[in-house]
């Protein structure tokens, strides 16, 4: 009876301790929080610092830009964002760019999934040879492929379509998209398929009715890889359009050496580039991180 | 590492995939390969010239120039992004949360702009008439700044330009290897007194081996293939200080439509890049995924 009092009286002791440490540690917290909040804070103002000047310029006419410095629209005119809605020219741009992204995402797909399963599951004569290869198409620089791609392009009458650029994409997408989609299928227990495949599913079916739920949340974020990069490259999408498919990134250089440099119209067609982006950003937010590490945490 | 069996039959899950890559890559490559041993004068005269074309770019004071502004480039880039992209990821909340969601979104933003908007932005940010960073430098701290006709101020720009639209891709992928690490490794420290550098050097820093490793793949191989940005920025300039290695052979293969120059140079590039890829992705299997850490 008194051993257990002492025990019980000993637990609360250590009880008490823990406690003392926990505040301890949390006094410690609450010196560090905000020396880290601080940085972090300090970090995305930095961040934010550019895109909000090119925010403040479409919101002012060029007279305005080209008089003054400003810190913030003192009278905001959404007239560069009116004259981007209204002239075909301009919005045509956006339709071409998600035009050739979406194709390009859903190519890519279609042929990583597949090889992907092969990679993470099968060994194979020459896999890693074939793995290497393609890695160094995603690390190929764009500018040695840029000539010999648009001559090939022509030869075949593709130039100026949205397949084209959706097919250029691939060179670096497709490579990408089998990298992350390897890691997050080599995530999934090996035992998923071989009791499928027991209980009689055929490679395809199982592939589609059990294994492509398990991975989705790698699917989506290949998608958004293959969006990304598809949305931020230029150097093969101006290259490869003319007028019809032209995205809106390279209507934007263009219109620049036209009229003159119009620095409002320039800065409102650039954040409306941006703003696609965030909002895919917003729905991967939970992947992004593991995304980046090519599902590989 | 997960067991594999061995079935030759997966060659067909990757058929439609080679297929379509090598569509892309081996068409063009052999294209380029092609130009880069023949002088060709028009569709119908061409002329076999062997390593002509090698040996007269390795000897080139321009391709050699560029190719050491893009090395050194390249290694400032990873010497100022990779400590910056993880004391970021330090930083960043780890706990879930809508302050954790805006900072992911935010932090990410940069990277999903298209990379002429990236150069467009800076343009505005530095002109020093209507640059907000430019005019402060230029009128309010009294230093000269004009950076498309200074090639140290142009260098500089490019340099801070590339600091912040790829530092967040580090900070992305050392959050990713911070967040894999369990709760009871931090228990098992606070348990042992550890110091918060302690902490860092003997659990995070280990743990974030993996994704360090593709960081800087990712990191050196992006920036030695830079084209878009510093195009818009400084278009390679003044004179050629900034033309990095992609400038400067777009400038030969496009501009003067030089193919045999642009074919040699384009191969001698290429194997750069391959050399370095091989290094990065041999360790990259030895590293694996930071689980033996």
């Amino acid at each position: 009876m008194k051993s257990q009092a002492a025990a019980v009286a000993g637990h609360w002791e250590g009880e008490r301790v823990d406690a003392a440490r926990r505040a301890g540690s949390a006094r410690t917290l609450a010196m560090r929080l905000p020396l880290r909040t601080i940085g972090l804070i300090a970090y995305l103002a930095l961040l934010l610092l550019p895109i909000y000047w090119m925010l403040n310029m479409s919101l002012r006419d060029n007279n305005d830009i080209m008089t003054r410095l400003a810190l913030y629209p003192e009278s905001p005119t959404f007239q560069n964002y009116a004259k981007i809605f209204t002239d075909p020219a301009w919005y045509m741009g956006y339709v071409n760019s998600f035009a050739y992204v979406s194709l390009n995402t859903l190519i890519s797909l279609a042929v990583a999934l597949p090889a992907a399963y092969a990679f993470s599951r099968y060994r194979f004569l020459g896999d890693k040879h074939l793995f290497f290869w393609l890695l160094t198409n995603l690390m190929a620089p764009s500018a040695v492929f840029l000539l010999p791609v648009f001559q090939f392009y022509s030869a075949l009458g593709l130039i100026d379509t949205y397949i084209a650029v959706a097919l250029a994409h691939t060179l670096f997408n497709v490579p990408l998209a089998v990298w992350i989609l390897e890691g997050f299928m080599s995530g999934v227990p090996r035992e998923i398929d071989e009791t499928a495949f027991i209980d009689g599913y055929s490679l395809p079916r199982f592939f589609i009715v059990v294994f492509l739920p398990l991975i989705r949340a790698g699917v989506g974020v290949t998608a958004f890889f293959c969006f990304m990069f598809s949305w931020v490259e230029l150097l093969f999408a101006r290259t490869l359009t003319i007028t019809a498919a032209k995205p809106i990134a390279a209507v934007m250089t263009r219109t620049v050496s036209a009229s003159g440099l119009d620095w409002g119209l320039l800065s409102a067609a650039g954040i409306l580039t941006i703003v696609p982006g965030a909002l895919v950003i917003y729905f991967v937010r939970n992947y992004i991180a593991k995304g980046f590490a090519l599902g590989r945490v | 590492m997960m067991r594999k069996t061995l079935d030759n039959r997966a060659w067909l899950l990757v058929l439609p995939m080679g297929l379509l890559v090598a569509f892309n890559a081996l068409i063009p490559l052999m294209t380029v390969v092609n130009y880069s041993v023949q002088d060709v004068f028009d569709a119908t005269h061409r002329v076999f010239v062997g390593a002509d074309w090698f040996r007269e770019m390795l000897r080139s004071d321009r391709l050699q120039a560029a190719l050491v502004r893009q090395f050194v480039f390249s290694g400032l880039v990873l010497l100022i992004e990779i400590p910056l992209g993880v004391a970021i990821a330090l930083v960043m909340p780890r706990k879930g949360g809508w302050a954790t969601s805006l900072t992911l979104v935010l932090v990410a933003l940069p990277l999903l702009i298209p990379w002429n908007v990236i150069g467009t932005i800076w343009v505005i940010f530095l002109r020093p008439d209507i640059g907000l960073l430019g005019h402060f430098i230029d009128h309010t701290l009294g230093i000269h700044f004009d950076y498309p006709t200074v090639p140290i101020q142009a260098w500089v720009s490019v340099l801070l330009m590339e600091v912040w639209h790829w530092t967040p891709l580090v900070a992305l992928l050392a959050y990713a290897g911070l967040r894999a690490i369990p709760d009871a490794y931090y228990q098992a420290a606070r348990i042992d007194g550890a110091s918060a550098w302690a902490v860092f050097r003997y659990i995070q820093l280990p743990k974030m081996r993996g994704v360090l490793t593709i960081a800087i793949l990712l990191r050196f191989v992006f920036s030695f293939l830079i084209y878009t940005e510093p195009f818009v920025l400084t278009g390679g300039g003044p004179g050629d200080s900034t033309t990095f290695l992609s400038i400067y052979l777009v400038k030969i293969a496009v501009g003067e439509f030089d193919v045999g120059r642009a074919g040699a140079f384009s191969i001698i590039y290429f194997l750069i890049v391959l050399a370095f890829s091989y290094v990065f992705y041999q360790v990259l299997q030895r590293v694996g995924t930071g689980e033996k850490a």
